[in-house]
């Protein structure tokens, strides 16, 4: 698209900044109850987080500090089933989702203990929905997972988390915008954002502008700039993470672990680390995937001689406390913030709960734990 | 088809080696790589892709196509024109993805 | 649980043991630097001059001259105190801290002691029927020799069993004697064809036929270059070669298409191509491909080094300068892996990036440097001389690069022409986003065998220039290599606080 061609283009009733995992879940949840939707992306060498995932469809490490994140993430995992068969029936893609349950594996007695801790800290949280979950020792984990490691002796399993092809989703959501009318612009980063009186936003990209009476700035980790440009002061700290990627075998694994999955389509992943690296240039690092070698081969020995094919790093999108910011901009009404670090588990929320919440131009209450304003507490 | 370029020569001067493919017994030369070896012994198709079961051989011979992987003493995933034959070695044709040992 | 891993500690390191990575570690070693040799082969000579000093093909007439010449880098580089890492594949390079106490700002420059910081290099050792063994060394520089590859040649049927390239059928009689035997055809364009061609008839193998793909029109595009080519060394030699296999093996020329067919038992049976409007069809026991060579460029770009889009000869290059030097402090390249230019040239790349490296740890100054490398130069010059002239000549044609429908693009994965063409016509902005709807790019193979293919069909469906649509993004490890071996590894408190994240 030429940038004359772009200024020609109407005003759309929703532009949705950002073309990953939360960006199209949102995109794709809007249709239906907005009329024109676009979606502006960057190009193929941006800070793409939507590439950096390990496809999980997680609750059990969600919410410490946040009761209402671990409320919300359930939720979401109680939508997925429903946002796979849509997608399925929409698209002929199969998100290969699986929801058999998942493990947090344990070596010692120092992490059962700390973990052990952390679970019930995070269960007696005010704001979550308790869910059923288990201290499994080895031999019962061992049932879950053949050839588990003596090194593991205890999990921490619950029967609701599970996995999803990431890539297979991203294609899925594109798939359904190019049948169903949403715009879909690659090549439009945002310059600058500016709203005119009359409410609508006028969106400045190198390819051309585009108008929108509403957007939803779903930039990952851009967020922080965009948000600035419409008056949300939002602290951003994102967070590298290293995963190996394995050749593919015969399917061995049905039981996720958060450290080690096998995916549909037979390769594993192995992960994955938490460095506060800042925006650093994307490399991976020997000691720190020489750990992640070695839990996974102490998770699951039969791994050994298992090829690792790549090696990627990438930035988790976390604002400064880790959890969710979904807010809409005093300054800017109509402008709409959505950040988060799992896309793909709140994939289903973002499009079955959040996208109506947007179309009908506000956030209720229950959504006021995730708006910036914890990060600006007065104190005077 | 492929064939030594001059076998009686060959037989006389060169170290020979046994190998079984498929639990077939082949004699082959000393130095020779497990895919050059199958290539003179008539065999094109060492594998059954992961995809889609499709067969495939040996492409490149130099060890950037991964077309080659075979199951070499029990250990899956081999490639075949990187490994040099040793008397006693099982090679077996594999079967869509590996095996992991359990 | 790491275990003691070997560490070795030299000046320069040397990645490939072909011409151009022989003649580098033997003029680096005399010029005094600590200097490894490591390559994945088990003896030395590269693609070029594989298995030389093993090879089976003891009549000199077969293989030719220009093969035996690589035995005339064995001995000097023996000789040289270089030291030769066998069957050992790098997987992963990265720069090194500098040293606390100097004033090194990290980035593998020269600091202001005169010691660079220098590189940490991650590779894997082949044992014979046992497991590999992770291995690592740190060096002060690095020449990356690693050469080139055959393009991808996409046609309808590649991956059949019996279709083969080229080089691989070049390879098998190298190594081992072996050669084809029935309906063999050879398909492409290419010095390496006509080559093989000549080294089969030398060995009493029949061809059924050569099918060039070569449009006739090219040669009209290659005259202006042919002075270069009548002044230069491949002159005298391929007129030779070319009349005699014209002679032997009948050509077929201005092929449009071609299309490999399997037969009942699944492998390779029938040959349909297009040439002068007309259809054919034979049948044949094994179909060889070749359609030229492209820099493998897997671990220089993993390593971070500026690669540009090379106009004439379709392919990326890495960007160097006359000494090799990438845009990665203390990387150079030498030889096909800096760009397409043959085996004779890479050996006199090898030692001006070698003079060069002495150079940039100090050893020597610049006035000895530009002394000693002056006659490398002048060499390079005139093995260079006449290159244009093939290049322009036998430039692929379009349908041969950015294939159709099922045609398979990436071989690992199975995913075909049509299905990236309809990625790319949803909005795929790039080869990395098409990983992510494909997983091309994402087997062992790790792109080798359809990046090109990828990024020239993106730029077909979209209207756009391959040096627009750009490549994949490659990082370490860059060959597979076991999780057993990573995890002996050293790792430090800061990994496992990265990793192992449960605190009271």
């Amino acid at each position: 698209m030429t940038a004359a061609s772009t200024s020609r283009l109407p005003v759309f009733d929703v532009a949705v900044i950002g073309g990953g995992l939360v960006g199209s879940a949102v995109a794709y949840g809007l249709r239906g109850s907005v009329g024109t939707i676009a979606v502006l992306d960057e190009g193929d060498i941006a800070l793409r987080a939507s590439r950096g995932n390990f496809g999980l469809v997680w609750l059990q490490s969600k919410g410490y500090g946040m009761g209402a994140y671990s409320r919300w993430t359930l939720n979401s995992t109680r939508l997925w089933p429903k946002l796979a068969a849509g997608l399925l029936q929409e698209t002929g893609i199969d998100v290969a989702l699986e929801q058999k349950g998942g493990l947090t594996p344990l070596m010692g007695d120092y992490e059962i203990e700390a973990r052990l801790a952390w679970v019930n800290t995070l269960m007696s949280q005010p704001g979550v929905e308790p869910y059923e979950w288990k201290f499994l020792d080895h031999h019962q984990a061992a049932s879950l997972v053949p050839g588990l490691g003596p090194d593991v002796t205890g999990a921490i399993w619950t029967p609701h988390d599970g996995i999803v092809n990431p890539l297979k989703l991203l294609r899925a959501f594109h798939t359904a915008f190019s049948t169903s009318g949403v715009e879909y612009l690659p090549h439009h980063g945002i310059t600058d954002i500016v709203q005119q009186p009359g409410g609508d936003f006028v969106l400045t990209t190198p390819n051309g502008t585009v108008r929108a009476r509403k957007i939803v700035l779903a930039g990952g980790l851009r967020n922080g700039d965009l948000g600035r440009m419409v008056g949300i002061d939002l602290p951003m700290a994102p967070q590298r993470g290293q995963i190996l990627v394995l050749e593919r075998t015969r399917r061995l694994l049905d039981t996720p672990m958060v450290t080690l999955r096998q995916n549909d389509e037979g390769s594993w992943l192995v992960g994955d680390s938490q460095e506060e690296a800042g925006y650093a240039e994307q490399v991976t690092t020997l000691p720190i995937l020489a750990t992640l070698a070695d839990r996974a081969v102490r998770t699951l020995p039969a791994l050994r001689d298992v090829r690792a094919v790549r090696a990627w790093s990438a930035l988790r999108v976390r604002a400064k406390d880790g959890f969710p910011v979904y807010e809409q901009s005093a300054t800017h009404p109509g402008a709409f913030i959505v950040t988060c670090h799992s896309g793909v588990t709140l994939a289903a929320t973002h499009a079955m709960h959040l996208a109506p919440m947007i179309a009908a131009g506000e956030l209720p209450p229950e959504l006021a734990t995730f708006s910036t304003r914890r990060f600006h507490v007065q104190t005077h | 088809m492929f064939r030594r370029i001059d076998a009686a020569v060959l037989q006389a001067t060169d170290r020979k080696v046994r190998v079984t493919v498929d639990g077939t017994a082949l004699e082959c030369r000393e130095g020779d790589s497990v895919a050059a070896a199958l290539f003179a012994a008539g065999v094109l198709a060492c594998r059954d892709t992961a995809v889609s079961g499709a067969a495939r051989g040996p492409y490149c011979m130099m060890g950037i196509c991964y077309d080659c992987l075979v199951r070499i003493d029990g250990r899956p995933n081999q490639q075949a024109c990187m490994a040099r034959v040793r008397d006693g070695m099982t090679v077996e044709r594999q079967h869509g993805a590996r095996e992991v040992a359990a | 649980m790491s275990i003691e891993i070997a560490t070795t500690t030299c000046d320069l390191l040397v990645v490939g043991a072909g011409p151009a990575g022989l003649a580098a570690a033997t003029e680096a070693a005399a010029l005094g630097l600590s200097t490894v040799l490591i390559d994945e082969q088990p003896a030395p000579g590269g693609q070029i001059y594989r298995a030389i000093s093993s090879t089976p093909v003891q009549n000199r007439a077969i293989l030719g001259e220009d093969y035996w010449h690589g035995l005339s880098l064995l001995e000097p580089f023996a000789r040289s105190g270089a030291r030769h890492l066998p069957a050992a594949t790098v997987w992963s390079v990265n720069t090194l801290d500098a040293q606390p106490g100097t004033e090194g700002d990290g980035d593998g420059d020269t600091d202001t002691d005169g010691r660079a910081a220098g590189f940490e290099v991650a590779y894997s050792v082949a044992h014979p029927g046992q497991d590999p063994q992770a291995a690592l060394l740190h060096c002060r520089h690095i020449i990356l020799a690693t050469g080139a590859q055959e393009r991808p040649f996409p046609i309808p049927g590649w991956t059949l069993p019996g279709v083969i390239t080229a080089g691989a059928a070049q390879i098998l009689l190298k190594t081992s004697g072996v050669v084809p035997e029935g309906r063999t055809v050879l398909a492409g364009g290419g010095p390496l064809l006509y080559l093989l061609a000549y080294q089969y008839l030398n060995a009493g193998v029949k061809l059924e036929a050569i099918l060039e793909t070569t449009d006739s029109a090219q040669w009209r595009k290659a005259l202006p270059h042919a002075w270069g080519f009548l002044r230069s060394p491949y002159l005298g030699k391929g007129l030779k070669l070319l009349r005699a296999v014209r002679k032997a093996v009948p050509i077929v020329s201005g092929v449009t298409a071609l299309e490999a067919i399997a037969g009942a038992g699944g492998q390779v049976a029938e040959l349909r191509y297009q040439a002068a409007g007309q259809r054919h069809s034979m049948a044949i026991d094994q179909l060889l491909l070749h359609q030229g060579v492209v820099p493998n460029t897997n671990l220089s770009r993993a390593i971070g080094a500026e690669h540009v889009w090379n106009e004439r000869q379709d392919c990326w290059e890495p960007m160097v300068d006359a000494w090799g030097a990438t845009s990665m402090p203390h990387v150079s390249i030498a030889g096909d892996g800096a760009g397409i230019a043959g085996a004779v040239a890479a050996e006199h790349r090898g030692r001006i990036a070698a003079v060069h490296a002495a150079a940039a740890l100090g050893r020597i100054g610049k006035a000895t440097r530009d002394g000693k490398a002056a006659s490398h130069q002048a060499a390079l010059a005139r093995a260079t001389r006449g290159r244009e002239f093939f290049e322009v000549l036998y430039r692929p044609l379009p349908q041969f690069r950015r294939p159709v429908g099922d045609t398979i693009v990436c071989r690992c994965e199975e995913a075909t022409a049509e299905q990236v063409r309809h990625a790319a016509r949803i909005g795929c902005q790039g080869p990395n986003q098409l990983k992510a709807f494909l997983r091309c790019g994402m087997g062992p193979c790790q792109g080798r065998l359809c990046g090109l293919t990828v990024t020239e069909l993106i730029a077909d469906e979209q209207q756009r220039h391959p040096r627009d649509v750009g490549y994949y993004r490659l990082r370490f490890p860059t060959k597979p290599v076991t999780l057993g071996e990573i995890a002996t590894l050293p790792q430090t408190q800061a990994s496992r606080d990265a990793v192992v994240r449960f605190k009271k």
